[in-house]
């Protein structure tokens, strides 16, 4: 393993999806990662095109947004540093639900997904922790969401 | 216990507790629909100089009278009273209402205040959600006039939409500002948001903490806090480096009423600043 | 007090240390037969005692009884206390107009409670630490309770609702009374043992007819007052009740209780230091739109006591009935320095649902394998079932 491996190896420890792994298992995924960055407002997938690829947010700030007629592109949700962005490659149809644009000048580790998906399908050993890493991440988003579905800043009187 | 501290510290004049002191409205500006900063000038001799946290009770003669935070500069010093109100019924909705000139009658103030202390030389973390933003603006006023007091200070504010965050003039001129780090997040999607889309508790599970050296400094829903302070707790901040502003029912602010018990506490006098440690095993009863 | 040992009053030296307090300015205050009931009211002679009458009670019901004496301070406490003379149930606050608020003006009347009993007399001191011990005080309350002249009653005939001895604030005076008298009728006529608390006490007292104590008059009335602890209709469990109440916020009693509880809120009225108070605001409907503020007691029972924009934080009757119960025993310490119940019992009879505290933490003792109920009530007073 290169030392620049070694390093993206380590950073992935520090991303829920990649907390499970050995440091060897980890190592194996950091050989399908590489370095991005990003300019602000660069486009890293979007919505309806096949899903490939996975981001893992060290800095800057990537903004999911959907097209709403009337009301033009609208964020739903904005991810940041120690962030997942993108899980869509891993169940079918394999299409993004949103599109994801870059909202500051952002840098990342991205992973060769069809590569990880052949490892996890190989090595149950891998895939099982990998899975439960990634459920932990989507959980955590799903709460967030709920807790905004609570509108808790919302008016008494509109409850 | 803090609260006693601070209440023994508060000039209340034993014949005087329920009598109010007479105040002008000399401005009002409208933060969002439902709620409004005034600004109260004394009419004859001035309350107490608050400290940040406390808390006033504020009253439209013939209407009532509601418990309101102070949103003010407590550095101000010229006896003026800034208050941030909602409009969320009878008595604050005719507060809301109020225009320059009309008559308020103020008590207080009254309460514990936030605790800075702990948090020189350390991280002032500060996270308000909605309205709770109002009882922090001193807070942040108070660490930026005292800025090499501490080290990084840094702000979340939550709101449900873009029109709905209070103080939306200071918070650009503060998230423009070096050594201040600012993050706006919104619960609902809108267009042309610059800002961040997710729930407070987002933008705080994202933060570099340095665990052992940050105060942090909580208001808004309820849930708000407790959702924060889990995660702050998960991160390796201790409860009693966490402080929370708690509401409940206060009638006469002064511990001799009865309405505003929570537990053990009397929480106009005890509150409504309480370190999380204090508050959590009491918010967990349900209907306490 | 040091000074001389404990006096004698002759029946007409009672109705003459009446005339002599009124004759000081003071309002006399005290026990009256009415509205089949032991009233406090004030009195303008000795004549006006609840001569020769007696009480009986229990969970739910209270009765007056005839008994065979004349003595006046024969009966236990009615649904009143003296609560409502230092702390009214309705009270002015202010008035405002544009230029301001005026404190209201209340008409300084100098107050005597005549026949307060232990139970009552550490109501009082309660009251005090509650409304006139911190930082912040009820001016009203304070200057009420600054020109009081307290006379107190020793028990000898404790009621079947009655638990002081387990409060351990009677059945013997505590502090805080400037004469205390122990009603004694027997072969010797009807007359009142007589001690002394303050110098006001004293000087009163000399006024009026009085003898010095036989040392078998004192020791005798002394034994009846002590015999009276062993004779309390109820008790608390022997337990630590600050400890009990806060360790079982989660007990599945509360709903149980509630399904009984009418959250009427009876037991904060009669309750002597049940002190919680809300405030309202009126206009006037004349042109110059005169505003005031008036204060009026309150129960933690309103479902609108814990109201908090849009809704109630206490909702269920089992939270409500929680938060008085515990307030009562256990963070009324926390925020007061000590007990909110004192033992007189009169929650337990003018509950319409004849709900016990003492039953209440007996049983909350009972599932936490604490010393828990004392065995079978006695309620004192016959035909308790078809007086219910």
């Amino acid at each position: 393993m290169t030392s620049a491996e070694q390093e993206r190896s380590d950073l992935l420890a520090g991303f829920a999806p990649f907390a499970r792994l050995s440091p060897a298992q980890r190592a194996r995924v950091a050989a399908m990662a590489r370095p991005v960055s990003y300019p602000e407002g660069t486009r890293l997938f979007d919505e309806g095109q096949d899903a490939k690829g996975c981001w893992l947010i060290q800095t800057g700030q990537v903004a999911l947004q959907s097209e709403v007629p009337g009301r033009g592109s609208v964020t739903v949700h904005t991810l940041g540093p120690g962030d997942m962005l993108g899980w869509s490659w891993l169940v079918p149809p394999h299409h993004w639900h949103f599109t994801a644009s870059a909202h500051t000048p952002v840098s990342a580790i991205a992973v060769d997904t069809a590569a990880l998906r052949a490892l996890a399908d190989g090595d149950p050993a891998l895939g099982y922790p990998l899975l439960l890493g990634i459920l932990e991440a989507a959980l955590a988003r799903l709460q967030s969401t709920r807790w905004r579905l609570l509108d808790l800043y919302g008016s008494p009187h509109a409850r | 216990m803090r609260g006693e501290l601070a209440a023994a510290r508060s000039p209340g004049a034993a014949a005087d507790t329920m009598l109010p002191a007479a105040y002008l409205v000399t401005h009002r500006s409208a933060e969002t629909a439902d709620t409004a900063t005034l600004r109260l000038a004394p009419a004859g001799a001035a309350l107490p100089a608050f400290r940040p946290g406390q808390f006033t009770m504020l009253c439209r003669p013939g209407i009532g009278e509601v418990a309101i935070s102070v949103s003010g500069d407590p550095s101000a010093g010229d006896g003026s009273l800034t208050q941030t109100i909602r409009d969320v019924g009878a008595v604050s909705g005719a507060l809301y209402r109020a225009r320059p000139g009309d008559l308020i009658g103020v008590r207080g103030p009254f309460g514990t205040s936030w605790d800075m202390d702990p948090a020189r030389g350390d991280d002032l973390l500060i996270v308000g959600g909605g309205v709770g933003l109002a009882p922090l603006r001193p807070v942040l006023l108070g660490a930026l006039a005292r800025r090499a007091d501490y080290r990084r200070v840094i702000l979340i504010a939550g709101a449900r939409g873009p029109a709905e965050f209070l103080f939306r003039g200071q918070l650009s001129d503060w998230a423009a500002m070096p050594g201040l780090a600012v993050e706006l997040t919104i619960d609902r999607a809108a267009a042309g948001w610059d800002g961040t889309v997710g729930f407070v508790t987002e933008p705080l599970g994202r933060l570099t903490l340095d665990v052992a050296r940050t105060s942090a400094f909580l208001c808004g829903p309820e849930i708000m806090m407790r959702l924060c302070a889990r995660i702050l707790m998960s991160r390796g901040i201790m409860a009693d480096r966490i402080q929370v502003s708690l509401e409940r029912n206060m009638k006469c602010g002064v511990g001799l009423c009865g309405h505003c018990q929570l537990g053990p506490l009397l929480l106009c006098r005890h509150g409504p600043v309480l370190s999380w440690a204090q508050a959590a095993p009491l918010l967990a009863v349900r209907e306490l | 007090m040091t000074g001389p040992g404990p006096a004698v009053l002759s029946r007409a030296g009672l109705d003459e240390l009446i005339d002599a307090l009124i004759a000081d300015g003071y309002r006399v205050i005290g026990p009256v037969a009415g509205d089949s009931a032991i009233e406090l009211a004030e009195i303008s002679s000795g004549a006006q005692l609840p001569a020769g009458w007696g009480a009986d009670s229990g969970p739910g019901w209270y009765r007056l009884r005839r008994r065979g004496d004349q003595a006046v301070f024969g009966h236990s406490a009615g649904s009143q206390s003296w609560k409502q003379f230092l702390h009214p149930p309705r009270q002015r606050l202010w008035s405002a107009d544009a230029s301001g608020f005026t404190p209201a003006r209340e008409e300084p009347a100098r107050l005597a409670f005549l026949g307060v009993r232990a139970c009552d007399l550490a109501a009082i001191a309660t009251l005090g630490r509650v409304l006139g011990g911190g930082v912040h005080q009820d001016s009203g309350f304070t200057r009420r309770r600054a020109g009081l002249f307290v006379i107190a009653a020793g028990c000898t005939e404790p009621g079947g609702v009655c638990f002081c001895a387990s409060m351990g604030t009677g059945p013997e005076p505590g502090p805080g009374y400037d004469l205390s008298l122990t009603e004694r009728i027997d072969g010797d006529g009807h007359r009142f043992l007589v001690d002394v608390g303050t110098e006001e006490g004293s000087q009163v007292l000399a006024r009026i007819s009085h003898r010095p104590a036989a040392g078998h008059e004192t020791a005798e009335a002394r034994d009846a007052v002590r015999a009276a602890a062993g004779r309390m209709g109820r008790q608390m469990p022997d337990t630590d009740l600050a400890a009990l109440l806060r360790d079982s916020r989660e007990s599945p009693r509360w709903a149980e209780v509630a399904d009984r509880c009418l959250t009427c809120g009876n037991c904060t009225m009669v309750c002597p230091t049940c002190f919680c108070t809300s405030t309202e605001d009126s206009t006037s409907l004349a042109p110059d739109g005169t505003a005031e503020r008036s204060q009026r007691w309150a129960s933690c029972f309103e479902l609108d006591f814990s109201y908090l924009h849009g809704r109630s934080v206490r909702a269920s009757g089992a939270s409500r009935y929680r938060q008085w119960i515990t307030h009562k025993l256990s963070s009324w310490h926390d925020q007061f320095g000590g007990s909110g119940c004192v033992g007189c019992g009169r929650c337990i009879a003018w509950c319409p649902a004849a709900i016990d505290i003492t039953e209440e933490a007996g049983k909350l003792a009972q599932d936490r394998g604490l010393p828990g109920l004392p065995g079978q009530h006695r309620d004192i007073g016959e035909g308790r079932d078809d007086q219910r």
